[in-house]
């Protein structure tokens, strides 16, 4: 009699986790994780950071050894995309051809990049920020006085932006809505991040609307609607990422914005979860449906896919959280912000570098942005998730502790 | 190699050898040493990392930032000897350094 074999399909932060997870909860037979990546599960968060700049090497990144994963008997296929899932035979299949059964199955196939097709893309030069061998192919580009262009205002566009500043290259942002961050943050807190950046020396345009990319070999510039060129030995775009989610819809799983699962990590088949960034799952605080991008999110939600798979189910309720690190800023978002109609700003965003800004949706905290104040973010996830009333007047000055508001 | 001694809540007792160079927090995550979360990898972001260091190696850890010290004042249960052990790097003169995990990083 064969022991049971659970398929992780998807080796990064999800995919890592749920396999240990599999094992701490009590799963007594074979566990395979198949990635597409060379790499075991590795850190994705460096990647337009600390190894952007060299200061960190691959082996740095990686989540666990090698070694750790052989002790307790977790089974790695690596360089290898699932190509399809048979759920009538429980089978997955391999672009080669191999096929693998499967018992219980795991989903955490993550995203992709959203790629940006206009005249040029295809050009040398224009790239792209998700993995190892992104960041590796950015790393030949890069020199002191390079001119690089970042398309795309969001998180790994400003980040991208902060390190090759730090390394020594001229760098332009290019946004096309009408501020930085525009999806994710409060004017205030997006103004905040573009007088930042251009003190940093980095040239910020908003309202561009890219035409397309020129040169010869290899990108030379980047052309706008309105007639200006930007001149770039480097273009890296960061425009959002799409869920994987078309295996998961070839197998007949419901998919809709990430595939559907429910507070265990469930699919709509009862022998496969899914968890991290390629999910859709309701979302109790907010009553509603999300799709993360977040480590936090990949971690727990990995946690809670392998309860499941283990006969142990635990319902996933957490708040999500995440963090970013430009120049010396430190940035701890508690919650999800859109909605919110009041907005309380603590600590001076106008001339610091330190501050917090509350997000209020019917006098309730329903999210903290917090710069440089870890204990907003702590104190805030409380005030947060506990629904506690606040006192306005207090929220607003650094003087009066959180702490404060706990007690109530 | 350095040997860093995890006691964890229930008792039980690891003795873990850590290579000079990593942190105290990527000694627990590498042995899947329930205890230690550490959700954000490293980066003083997160808190799920804390650990109480024993006594007799508390001033031979290099100090705490100010980055730390505000998130150390916000976990479950903070102590005089609480620490984040993803800012604590392994190093031979370390070797030996006993920590406590908490009960729970939430």
């Amino acid at each position: 009699m064969t022991e049971p074999c659970c398929i992780v399909v998807g080796a990064s932060h999800a995919g890592g986790q749920l396999a240990v997870s599999l094992r701490q909860q009590g799963w007594q037979g074979r566990i395979l994780v198949i990635g597409d990546e060379p790499y075991l599960p590795y850190n994705r968060p460096p990647l337009s950071k600390t190894f952007l700049s060299g200061e960190k090497h691959i082996e740095d990144l990686l989540i666990r050894p090698q070694a750790q994963y052989e002790k307790v008997g977790i089974d790695f296929l690596l360089g290898q995309a699932v190509t399809a899932i048979d759920r009538n035979k429980k089978t997955v299949t391999l672009s080669k051809g191999e096929t693998f059964a499967y018992d219980k199955l795991a989903l955490t196939t993550g995203a992709r990049v959203r790629p940006l097709h206009i005249a040029g893309s295809e050009l040398k030069g224009v790239l792209y920020l998700r993995d190892i061998s992104d960041a590796e192919h950015i790393r030949q580009f890069i020199g002191k006085g390079k001119k690089a262009v970042i398309v795309g205002g969001g998180y790994i566009g400003l980040e991208t932006a902060a390190m090759l500043r730090k390394i020594g290259l001229q760098v332009t942002i290019l946004e096309a809505a009408e501020r930085i961050l525009n999806r994710v943050t409060a004017p205030e807190v997006s103004d905040f991040y573009a007088r930042v950046h251009q003190e940093e020396g980095v040239q910020l345009q908003t309202n561009v609307k890219i035409q397309g990319f020129s040169g010869q070999n290899r990108v030379e510039g980047v052309q706008c609607a309105d007639g200006s060129v930007y001149a770039a030995d480097l273009v890296i775009i960061g425009i959002g990422v799409i869920p994987n989610t078309e295996l998961a819809q070839a197998a007949g799983l419901e998919v809709d914005n990430g595939i559907k699962v429910n507070d265990f990590c469930q699919t709509s088949d009862p022998d496969v979860t899914a968890a991290g960034d390629c999910t859709n799952h309701f979302n109790g605080f907010y009553q509603r449906n999300l799709r993360l991008e977040s480590v936090q999110n990949a971690m727990e939600q990995a946690k809670v896919a392998a309860a499941a798979l283990c006969g142990k189910p635990i319902q996933y309720n957490a708040l999500p959280w995440f963090w970013s690190d430009q120049y010396d800023i430190k940035l701890q978002i508690a919650g999800l912000s859109s909605g919110y109609d009041e907005l309380i700003i603590r600590g001076d965003h106008n001339s610091s570098r330190k501050f917090s800004a509350f997000y209020l949706s019917k006098g309730r905290v329903i999210a903290v942005d917090a710069i440089n104040s870890p204990q907003d973010f702590m104190f805030g996830k409380q005030i947060i998730t506990g629904k506690l009333l606040v006192d306005k007047a207090g929220l607003s000055d650094p003087k009066i502790s959180l702490k404060d508001f706990l007690n109530k | 190699m350095p040997v860093v001694t995890y006691i964890c809540h229930d008792g039980a007792i690891n003795e873990i050898e850590v290579a000079s160079g990593t942190s105290v927090m990527q000694g627990a995550v590498d042995n899947m040493i329930d205890g230690i979360v550490a959700e954000c990898g490293g980066s003083c972001s997160c808190a799920t990392c804390h650990c109480y260091i024993d006594e007799a190696w508390l001033d031979k850890v290099p100090p705490a930032s100010e980055m730390e010290k505000d998130m150390l004042e916000c976990v479950l249960e903070p102590e005089d000897n609480s620490r984040l052990s993803c800012q604590i790097t392994v190093t031979d003169e370390l070797d030996g350094l006993v920590v406590k995990l908490p009960a729970s990083q939430f």
